[in-house]
């Protein structure tokens, strides 16, 4: 399933969303009943925070019986990783101050 | 498709610099040069060699690497373990590869750092604290890409 920084943006965006995924990551698989308990808000709120997630790709469930319990998907942080751009700046940065070394060098 | 966890990602700045590969070489490893251009370090240029560079902590960064140097083919190839894991909230370790590629007009200066693993942006998950940060980040490198 295809996502990008935007969509995992968005979905981590939102502080009980963001709550949900960072307990999950901490955690482990839980159910969203255990979840509900800990979110301080409704099981259909929990539920469609856990759908938002998953359509981002950054969490993945799995039925047992009546309850279904969902897991983080590490994977699914990748498009994250494009904060490396920043690392960009850095290194395009130390590339004009070694050029004005070299400029100032003899031969 | 290829499996994201397993995948490390890499970074390549490259520029080509009107002067020789011996000139470049010394400004990439003589540590008051490198200070010049880099941070302050006690660089060597010696396979083994464990160094730091160190500049102005950042939020999240300590404002140290803790290197190794890995390779040394002068005036051609320099490579050096950058980050041991221990100086930011991200835990990131990395290799960083300077090749230099004689060309007509100078050389072809070539910088990749690889190692950029989809689990350093969960290192972030784990400590609530840091991610403002990565949001922050995010919202920088989002509207970057726009």
């Amino acid at each position: 399933m295809p996502t990008d920084a935007d969509t995992v943006f968005s979905a981590l965006a939102d502080p009980t969303r963001r709550a949900i995924f960072q307990r999950l990551s901490r955690e482990g698989e839980q159910t969203v009943h255990i979840l509900t308990g800990h979110a301080g808000v409704s099981q259909p709120a929990v539920s469609k925070h856990l759908a938002t997630l998953k359509r981002a790709g950054l969490v993945s469930d799995r039925r047992a019986g009546r309850e279904t319990h969902y897991r983080v998907r590490v994977e699914g942080l990748a498009p994250l990783v494009d904060w490396m751009s920043l690392y960009g700046a850095f290194w395009r940065d130390r590339f004009d101050a070694l050029e004005d070394l070299l400029a100032r060098m003899d031969g | 498709m290829i499996d994201p966890i397993a995948e490390t990602r890499s970074l390549v700045v490259e520029r080509l610099m009107p002067h020789s590969p011996e000139k470049i070489w010394r400004a990439l490893t003589q540590p008051w040069l490198i200070e010049e251009w880099l941070m302050q370090n006690d660089f060597s240029p010696e396979v083994g060699h464990r160094f730091t560079v160190r500049a102005k902590p950042l939020p999240g960064w300590s404002g140290v690497a803790h290197c190794e140097v890995v390779a040394v083919e002068p005036p051609r190839r320099l490579a050096y373990r950058w980050g041991d894991g221990t100086e930011s909230d991200t835990h990131v370790r990395t290799l960083v590869t300077w090749t230099l590629t004689p060309e007509a007009e100078g050389v072809l200066v070539r910088m990749e750092q690889s190692g950029f693993r989809p689990q350093d942006v969960l290192a972030h998950a784990r400590m609530g604290a840091g991610w403002p940060r990565v949001l922050q980040r995010l919202d920088q490198t989002a509207g970057a890409l726009q």
